[in-house]
């Protein structure tokens, strides 16, 4: 059998960085390839080639062993390659029918029957279950995400590229999905899927191009290869996936939020007479499903949103009413949900971004004029500690780092500070391997000093791996404060529906 | 290597503007010799207005220091993320209390020059800090609070001026200050054979020299530029964003007031009713062009300068209207707007020649 798609040598320079450095990829007819690598390996960049979006500095492409120049999306399309975008492109308000014939409407009069005829025997065909005529508003993500593979085969391809295209699923439809990729292998089609997600890998792939950093390091067949020998070519060095810590050595309170309650952005009480405490040196895990409270818990005790009722401390300090500089200054440090809305700002360099929150004061600066010596030498070292990579080291922008530097670069800033009490939230979404474990090691390092940290995710996981503590809250209100040692993820899973241990059954 | 990389981000935006800025004169030579005129003449005459004697130039430079001074005034709240439209009504007030002042107030010229300058600066800031205070308590948006403010300083003067700085001949227009009482500098007058330049011109040297250093040196300048680029993470990080955006507005409304202390004190020595200056808007093409840059603003406000004072002797010389002046001003400011197509065109040269470069490597 041969190969539908060859990316042959392919180089691409960026300002101040190589993203594809002679990278080869070969796709062979009827196969899932999936192209694995960190964030910022390069991945993206390579499919935004084979897409028209980008164009190589050097190297050839080739569709059914046929030279191929691929100067735009659409030349992309008459080749028959499709892409479902990471962020889906479809109007909010069109039915899906109209999304999908929306820039191939043929003759000037529509003909929406016809074409959504033609959708729902597709859709029949490849087992999607949509219907044609929704609007796209009304229904789920994983719909949405389906009427993106339906635009790709309303258009003939037959080279589909998926661009991570579990972020955004919940664990049923990403089982839906790999469901519906060997449906349409088994149909004929070719599959890319791109992804730093080894189960789903090992889960769908047949074979695996793998990169790092911008270099091609092998190309494995899955079913002969182990997901850690996968996850160490990714990463370059074998990686571990338990966390490696020592029991924690709890010292005195260093947060202490009593009866707090809170409200939420519909005015009802979104964290109801919540009291949990978090000493020196462990981690509290908040276990919860999403949208139970922990927004507004967190926010309460950071100071960006107001407290209805009750008292939070940290290190003997009531901070209950005190704004956000007096709460950073008695050392809480937060590594926030969303990233690159509260965490960066995006348009300022690194050399900015890191002396966000100290800038204000000796030595960053001295009666309001910066001490730039020192804010170079700053950022230059939290740079280089956290390995935070970018294009033009202390002087790139932030919004041009991949998501796991931004990341790091975050956490960096906030370990660095006088966190005494770091609360992360959230603090490995989206990242890869190689940045998880990192992150994850940095948080029990800062256990280990002596440090509070307050950990909240929506990853069981995530909480089991390092939590010395587990908080579940349900609703706003907090079920039960358990020792990870003595539990397990079924009864916190219970625990977070609202199943308090002893009742119920 | 990273200091070249910066220097290459920022001649970016000076390459931006100078193409915005050939462009726009580009159509005005196709406007000109759409009625007929040669444009060559057309452009002759219009740089020749505005530099060919030194009175010229003194008067270009008179000019220009209204409009630097209003630039600075958008410049910096667009760096603090603010739009700040209501430069003429800030103007106003500021050329109001600095006429004034000049009526009414006589104290030895130096300590006098202080207190002029420092009313215009009050009067301007006052009404930039009201629509600050509205946007930051009530989230009223300050495109519209400003165009609010500018009608309230228009009428308020069309009332001020002829019921208390009425001059002897005309109901519309306040009397004339002494010079004495003025900007102006008789020796500067002198030295430029009788031109309008006046002490306003160093003002907003100066104004460019601290706005800058404002931004990129200070603490305050700092937390402004993290509130304009990202309130949210301005938020977390402690920075207060509403004291913030209330600052902006006044000093972006000083800025303005001292504009109106340079037209009113200074280019000319009363106030007119009736009349909203539209260097206030003049200053938003200023900034744009300017790329928000206090050296970028002291450079387009230079160029606009120019196209202002000259435009009027290209009318007396050749059939050309002034308006054909205006028209290269709205072309330069369009494609300033849509820097972006520049950015992407000039990057394409550049990797054009350099693959061209590699390629010629390797045959070697």
């Amino acid at each position: 059998m041969g190969y539908v798609i060859e990316m042959l040598n392919i180089r691409k320079e960026f300002p101040g960085i190589v993203a594809n450095d002679d990278v080869t990829l070969q796709v062979k007819e009827g196969e899932i390839h999936a192209i694995l690598g960190e964030n910022g390996a390069g991945k993206s960049t390579l499919m935004s080639i084979l897409f028209g979006l980008y164009h190589a500095d050097r190297g050839t492409i080739k569709v059914r062993g046929k030279e191929v120049r691929v100067n735009n999306p659409n030349d992309a399309n008459d080749l028959g390659i499709g892409m479902v975008h990471q962020h889906f492109q479809l109007v909010q308000n069109f039915t899906v029918t109209e999304n999908i014939i929306l820039g191939k409407e043929g003759s000037f009069f529509l003909d929406r029957k016809k074409a959504s005829k033609r959708i729902a025997a597709l859709s029949q065909q490849y087992g999607l279950n949509i219907d044609p005529d929704m609007i796209i508003e009304d229904i789920s993500v994983g719909m949405q995400q389906r009427v993106e593979i339906l635009k790709m085969l309303y258009r003939d391809a037959n080279i589909l590229i998926f661009d991570e295209p579990t972020a955004v699923l919940t664990p049923q439809e990403i089982e839906d999905l790999i469901q519906i990729m060997r449906n349409l292998v088994r149909e004929g089609k070719s599959i890319i899927l791109i992804t730093h997600k080894l189960a789903e890998i090992k889960a769908v792939a047949d074979r695996c191009t793998v990169i790092r950093r911008g270099k091609l390091i092998g190309v494995v067949e899955v079913a002969d290869t182990s997901v850690s020998k996968m996850a160490s070519m990714m990463v370059g060095r074998p990686v571990s996936f338990k966390v490696d810590k020592r029991p924690a050595q709890p010292g005195r309170v260093i947060l202490e939020v009593r009866d707090l309650s809170v409200l939420n952005n519909k005015r009802l009480l979104g964290v109801k007479e919540f009291t949990l405490s978090v000493r020196a040196g462990e981690i509290v895990g908040i276990a919860g499903v999403d949208g139970n409270g922990q927004t507004e818990l967190i926010e309460a005790i950071t100071g960006l949103r107001p407290i209805e009722g009750g008292a939070v401390i940290v290190d003997g300090n009531d901070i209950t009413h005190a704004d956000v500089r007096r709460r950073n200054e008695v050392g809480v440090g937060h590594i926030p949900e969303d990233r690159q809305k509260r965490g960066l700002v995006l348009e300022s360099r690194l050399y900015d971004n890191v002396a966000i929150k100290e800038y204000y004061h000796t030595p960053f600066s001295k009666r309001g004029i910066l001490n730039e010596e020192y804010l170079t030498e700053y950022a230059q070292e939290v740079v280089d500690r956290f390995d935070v990579r970018s294009g033009e080291g202390i002087y790139s922008l932030a919004g041009k780092l991949s998501g796991g530097n931004q990341q790091k670069l975050i956490v960096g800033r906030e370990i660095s500070g006088t966190s005494e009490l770091l609360i992360a939230v959230q603090p490995t979404r989206g990242l890869d391997v190689g940045a998880i474990e990192y992150i994850h090691s940095q948080l029990v390092a800062h256990r280990d000093k002596g440090h509070a940290v307050l950990l909240v995710s929506f990853e069981l996981d995530e909480i089991f791996n390092l939590s010395d503590r587990i908080a579940v809250i349900f609703n706003g209100a907090l079920v039960d404060v358990v020792e990870t040692g003595k539990t397990d993820e079924e009864r916190v899973g219970l625990m977070m529906a609202g199943i308090k241990a002893g009742e119920g059954r | 290597m990273i200091k070249r990389k910066i220097r290459a981000r920022s001649s970016n935006a000076f390459i931006v503007a100078l193409s915005a800025v050939f462009l726009g004169l580009l159509g005005g030579a196709v406007l000109m010799a759409s009625i007929g005129s040669n444009p060559f003449t057309g452009f002759y005459y219009l740089f020749r207005g505005g530099l060919m004697s030194i009175e010229r130039i003194g008067n270009t430079l008179a000019t220009a220091t209204t409009l630097m001074l209003v630039g600075l005034s958008v410049a910096f709240a667009f760096k603090t993320g603010l739009f700040n439209i209501g430069a003429s009504g800030q103007m106003l007030i500021g050329g109001l209390c600095a006429t004034l002042v000049a009526h009414k107030i006589f104290l030895p010229r130096p300590i006098y020059l202080v207190v002029l300058v420092g009313s215009a600066l009050l009067g301007g800031a006052l009404w930039g800090v009201i629509p600050g205070f509205l946007k930051a308590k009530f989230n009223v948006h300050e495109v519209v609070a400003t165009i609010m403010m500018n009608w309230i300083a228009y009428w308020s003067i069309y009332y001020f001026v002829p019921a208390y700085l009425k001059g002897p001949s005309l109901e519309t227009e306040s009397a004339s200050i002494a010079v004495s009482q003025s900007l102006r500098a008789p020796w500067l007058t002198k030295l430029l054979n009788g031109s309008y330049l006046n002490y306003g011109f160093f003002i907003a040297i100066a104004a460019v020299i601290i706005i800058r250093f404002i931004l990129d040196k200070t603490t305050l300048g700092f937390g402004l530029k993290a509130v304009g680029s990202n309130r949210w993470c301005a938020e977390y990080a402690g920075i207060k964003v509403q004291r913030n955006v209330i600052i902006s507005m006044m000093i972006a409304g000083g800025l303005a007031g001292l504009a109106g202390l340079s037209f009113y004190t200074g280019y000319s020595r009363n106030m007119q009713i009736g009349i909203l200056p539209s260097q206030g808007f003049d200053g938003i093409a200023v900034a744009l062009l300017g790329a928000s840059n206090p050296l970028g603003v002291l450079f387009s406000s230079l160029f606009f300068g120019i196209l202002q004072s000259g435009k009027g002797f290209m009318n007396a010389m050749t059939s050309v209207p002034p308006e054909i002046a205006d028209s290269i001003i709205a072309v330069i400011i369009y494609f300033t707007a849509t820097s972006v197509l520049f950015s992407r065109f000039w990057d394409r040269v550049r990797r054009r020649r350099q693959d061209r470069r590699a390629g010629g490597e390797e045959k070697e």
